[in-house]
């Protein structure tokens, strides 16, 4: 791969990375808020459904995993296996769409 | 020294051997959770199905394990972050103490809401 593209991709990690620190502090903390009493669809839907601060949030956190999570995966792989290329890349782009596309989904199943 | 564990053995390595297993244990999990929450669309009845599922103890446990490695990846990047983007490397063990006191205390806390 040519080296602007492993610099954009590096970019890309850290970006997303920094977006994340956020995102996750924020579920851990809702995490613990939200088990104190047992979870409930009732009490998660309660807080999430309608809300466009947790649709903008949660879509927010989808896009920064779906370019974090395969961009790490892919030196994974490539450490791990030795594989490389227009394959890996092609199938990890794969990887990044599905997340995000299912990622949106668990999002709006939560919203509508 | 020869580039056996004993040359790996130091904090910064154990720090980057948590954060690719953790990474890549959230990676695998991320589509479970999705589906998951994915129950919603079914009604609320079908999410409730699949939360009384998860009271098992042994659900309980991987839980614990998810939320620790969730907020060992999350400290641990942030650690890297630091590293790469501000000049003090001088805590690097410092940074990876931290990382791991603070991931503990969040599966702490997790823990103490479910006993």
């Amino acid at each position: 791969m040519r080296s602007r593209s492993q610099v954009l991709l590096w970019g890309a990690q850290r970006a997303s990375a920094a977006v994340l620190a956020v995102c996750v502090l924020v579920h851990l903390v809702t995490i613990v808020y939200a088990t104190r009493n047992g979870l409930s669809a009732a009490e998660i839907l309660g807080r999430t459904r309608d809300s466009s601060l947790w649709l903008a949030f949660y879509l927010a956190f989808v896009a920064a995993v779906a370019v974090h999570a395969p961009i790490g995966l892919r030196a994974l792989v490539s450490e791990a296996t030795g594989w490389r290329g227009r394959t890996l890349d092609l199938c990890i782009l794969f990887t990044g769409l599905l997340l995000a596309a299912w990622g949106v989904r668990a999002v709006w199943s939560v919203f509508a | 020294m020869r580039n056996d564990f004993r040359a790996r053995n130091h904090p910064a390595y154990w720090a980057f051997l948590v954060h690719r297993f953790s990474g890549l244990l959230l990676a695998l999990f991320l589509p479970l959770h999705f589906w998951v929450l994915g129950q919603a669309l079914q009604g609320e009845a079908a999410l409730d199905d699949f939360l009384r599922w998860t009271e098992q103890p042994s659900v309980k446990f991987a839980e614990l394990l998810l939320v620790v490695l969730l907020a060992a990846h999350m400290t641990g990047g942030i650690r890297l972050l630091m590293l790469e983007f501000l000049a003090w490397r001088d805590w690097q063990k410092s940074l990876a103490a931290a990382a791991a006191g603070l991931s503990l205390a969040a599966g702490l806390l997790f823990l103490l809401n479910l006993v």
